[in-house]
């Protein structure tokens, strides 16, 4: 009784997960636009998806800027969390407590401080201003997960290593990095996750016709909704429930980023 | 550490160049239009690249406040906007704008003359009049059976929670000093109190304050009224939706143009003149009042749509007659006052 | 090494200092002015924009973000706990699966799923279609509170589970033996041992609900109808309509304080925090 109970309540929370997205994807199909009726079985918004400019455009610089800033903050994230892992305890406070602040704030006030920054130096919001604002609340997540495995590195294999003739370039590359890696691939992956999925931060700091796919559905959300965005949905869903079962399959062995 | 920085720096070379490439057709012109969303024909955006090898940036805002914000807040270069009257006379008072060289806009000479010198540019050298009517009352005639003759209606407790207002400063206050027999330019603090309380009262009674929204729920059938512009009415008759139909109180409401202008932050200020131009040409006029739905103040377009469909010249949302446009009055520019109305506008958003 | 190592964190010391902490002090100035913001000469010492926010207009904004908040959190906790114990308690190769479908709506763009509700609990939408197909009088949910709460429960629910399925999965199952072994039933166990061991999650979960519930102007925006102001709502509407820098400011110089407080005292709760700050992913 208690195990049906259990399962019960469990389906209930999943439909009540999927039930809007699984609407959205029944509409994709719906011949009429409107959400009121059905008016038919139609694949014609998934051929509309690929020719919506404004959709396509939105795509593309929302996966370009979330390639670009999770390649830049793992990067800078990882040596920034080894140069900090060896401060100073003042020094590691520090800059640890600075670091957590895009963390720790809304991030309302995080984009709106950041749109003050450009604005007051006269900068023009764009792409560029897009991709600083999200390295800026990307790396810190970076160096969230790479600090962990840098604590949990043996502190003496850098030493040996050293000893035995390495150079503090080739201990890095060949002990470090190898060591803190499954940290890096997460702080990656969530720096990535988060940029794909930005909409405050992005809403404050972007112009000159460069937007994301979030702008994009909220200002479709206030102007009507193009249905092709129900289409994009659907499309959604079936990538990333693939994705996710490739990164399950990989990871059956180990726990790294399903606990 | 030679090897890494070496590694380093190659990186950083990458990244900058994949950075810089986005923004690399430095020698193809971008024009970056700032415009009401549903307001231009895409067609049309098109057709002008193609006759002109000129790209257009479009860029969507809600309101004029929404646009002044934006435009006073820096970091853009927006080349033509579309700000409405009394926007625009704050505009050329803080020196926004730069002057039109109308010169470069021959297609001008189409334009009817009442649209020509208004009170907000008197001398005619910062704007070009792009689209105009009036605000009033849209209604589902198959959910409202009583006359639409007055304000009153929109604070009718039968259609509660089915009254639209709009999320627009300047419309939704005017409307209730309207109600109360005052003027829309009303800067009276206590007048304005009334209009206030008026509008608080009212809140509960409406489903929410929007903007783009209107024509799709009223179409959708989510409401019954709604408080819009005159072509947004029409946009909605030309979608098929015949029993939505559109309605000037008694008490009188606004008039309003809207205008092309060039923001001084263009840097392509020859190119916008040509987008100008190019709107005003009356076959692109045409196509694009018959797309958007509003009335155009190129005359032969104006009246061109109204050969073609006889039926519209009876209708106020397209062809106000005279006793309605008596009774509608102008927005002019608050100046010092403007934040007594933001002020209020908060207290009633926020309630 | 130990010496230059160092020297790696240094170039991103300096990228904090323009990018987090020079914006914020601009925020922090731009509080505590008056003035026109495009010429700086003009700009004056003035607490102004703080006593305004003392108003009793703006505070019952901030009471309502609190309020909403809260109840979302609540929800969040009471739906979300026992989720993450029934999963932790699957056999393991179902575990893995279960968690991965429950993980597929959040990859999902959250502009799009506050939208797909949207699509349901409008007027014509989803939810009164099938209520007046089964003859049911309809609701009007949508736009007003009630639709704001379930949005941010929808949203943030799985921000909830998550953490304290990690605390629960970290359990040793010998602690829950011994339990057992001396005499406790399920629910004495529950109360007295599981409870307590998963209260970093709790309180992680906590803080990823709360924060961003409080925050928000998305949710409140698209599923209030333009009626539900949070404080997210006014101080977007400061940066873009109202173009009020200043108050915009310092309304946002509050908030973060209000959040640094509360997270100040949900970490006191919490002493078992010593994994190094690593999020509970």
């Amino acid at each position: 009784m208690v195990k049906f109970l259990k399962r019960f309540y469990l389906c209930l929370i999943f439909i009540f997960l999927y039930a809007p997205i699984l609407v959205l994807i029944v509409y994709s199909f719906n011949e009429s636009k409107s959400r009121g009726h059905w008016g038919g079985f139609t694949l014609k918004w998934y051929g509309e998806l690929f020719r919506d400019r404004d959709i396509i455009k939105a795509l593309y610089y929302t996966f370009l800027v979330a390639l670009l800033s999770s390649i830049i903050s793992t990067i800078i994230g990882t040596f920034s969390a080894i140069g900090i892992h060896n401060m100073g305890l003042f020094g590691k406070n520090f800059a640890l407590n600075i670091n957590y602040l895009p963390v720790l704030n809304p991030d309302i006030v995080t984009g709106v401080a950041l749109m003050t920054l450009f604005i007051s130096v006269n900068m023009r919001l764009g792409f560029l201003t897009m991709l600083i604002s999200h390295t800026v609340f990307n790396i810190p997540y970076v160096i969230l997960s790479v600090l962990p495995k840098l604590k949990q590195m043996n502190k003496h294999m850098t030493e040996a290593a050293l000893d035995l003739g390495a150079t503090p370039a080739y201990a890095l590359r060949k002990v470090v990095i190898p060591e803190i890696m499954p940290g890096v691939i997460t702080g990656a992956l969530i720096a990535f996750t988060l940029s794909i999925d930005d909409f405050v931060i992005s809403f404050f700091n972007t112009g000159s016709g460069v937007t994301n796919l979030s702008i994009l559905v909220y200002s479709m959300a206030k102007r009507g909704v193009k249905p092709s965005i129900n289409a994009l949905t659907t499309l959604m869903l079936i990538t990333v429930v693939i994705l996710l079962l490739l990164i399950n399959k990989r990871t059956t062995k180990g726990d790294e980023l399903l606990p | 550490m030679k090897r890494i920085s070496v590694l380093f720096l190659s990186f950083l070379l990458i990244v900058t160049s994949l950075i810089v490439l986005p923004g690399c057709n430095k020698d193809r012109v971008v024009l970056n239009v700032f415009n009401w969303g549903q307001y231009i024909n895409p067609d049309l955006l098109t057709k002008f690249e193609k006759e002109t090898g000129i790209k257009v940036n479009l860029e969507l805002f809600e309101t004029n406040e929404h646009m002044l914000a934006k435009l006073e807040a820096g970091g853009t270069a927006y080349d033509v906007v579309f700000p409405s009257d009394y926007v625009i006379e704050e505009m050329i008072q803080k020196d926004m704008l730069y002057k039109i060289d109308f010169n470069n806009i021959p297609n001008f000479k189409y334009i009817g003359d009442r649209f020509k010198n208004l009170n907000y540019d008197p001398t005619n050298e910062y704007s070009v009049p792009y689209f105009w009517g009036t605000l009033g009352i849209i209604y589902n005639s198959e959910m409202v059976d009583e006359e639409v003759d007055s304000w009153d209606i929109l604070w009718d407790e039968k259609y509660a929670g089915k009254i639209l207002m709009l999320d627009s400063m300047r419309d939704t206050i005017g409307v209730a000093l309207k109600r109360l027999g005052y003027s829309v330019n009303e800067t009276d603090p206590s007048k304005l109190e009334e209009a206030k309380n008026l509008l608080i009262q009212q809140r509960p009674l409406i489903n929410g304050y929007y903007v783009d929204e209107i024509t799709d729920m009223m179409i959708n059938g989510d409401a019954a009224l709604a408080l819009n512009w005159s072509g947004a009415a029409m946009d909605i008759y030309w979608e098929g939706a015949e029993h939505i139909k559109f309605a000037v109180p008694e008490e009188g409401a606004n008039l309003w143009f809207d205008c092309m202008v060039i923001p001084k932050t263009s840097r392509h200020k020859a190119e916008a003149e040509k987008f100008i131009n190019f709107m005003l040409d009356p076959e692109n006029a045409y196509l694009n009042s018959e797309y958007v739905g509003y009335a155009s103040p190129v005359t032969s377009v104006f009246e061109r749509l109204m050969e073609e469909n006889p039926e519209i010249a009876d209708m106020d949302a397209y062809n106000p007659s005279e006793e309605v446009l008596d009774k509608c009055e102008v927005f002019i520019d608050l100046g010092d006052k403007r934040p007594l109305y933001n002020q209020i506008w908060t207290e009633i958003k926020v309630e | 090494m130990k010496n230059k190592a160092k020297y790696l964190a240094y170039p991103y010391i300096v990228w904090m200092a323009i990018f987090i902490v020079i914006p914020l002090l601009l925020v922090l100035i731009y509080s505590l002015t008056a003035g026109n913001v495009n010429d700086p000469s003009s700009l004056s010492f003035s607490v102004e924009s703080y006593t305004r926010v003392f108003d009793v207009m703006y505070l019952k904004v901030i009471w309502k973000s609190f309020k909403l908040a809260i109840i979302s959190t609540v929800f969040c906790l009471v739906l979300g706990y026992p989720v993450a114990l029934i999963i932790s308690n699957v056999k393991a190769k179902y575990k893995s699966i279960l968690l991965m479908f429950f993980l597929v709506p959040i990859w999902m763009n959250f502009l799009l799923r506050t939208y797909a509700w949207m699509a349901i609990l409008s007027p014509n939408g989803f939810l009164n279609r099938v209520l007046s197909l089964l003859g049911l009088p309809t609701l009007s949910i949508m736009p007003g509170q009630t639709a704001v709460v379930l949005g941010m429960i929808y949203n943030f629910l799985p921000f909830m589970v998550l953490p304290i399925y990690t605390s629960l999965s970290k359990i040793n199952r010998n602690v829950l033996e011994a339990a057992m072994d001396l005499g406790a039933n399920n629910f004495i166990t529950f109360l007295k041992v599981i409870l307590p061991l998963t209260v970093p999650g709790i309180i992680s979960g906590i803080t990823m609900v709360f924060m961003p519930a409080v925050s928000t102007f998305v949710i409140s925006q698209l599923l209030g109808g333009g009626k539900e102001l949070l404080i997210g709502n006014l101080i977007e509407q400061q940066f873009t309509v109202q173009r009020d820098w200043h108050f915009g400011s310092a309304l946002s110089i509050i908030l973060m304080i209000m959040i640094l407080i509360s997270m100040a005292v949900m970490s006191k709760v919490d002493n078992d925090n010593g994994n190094g700050g690593a999020p509970t992913w």
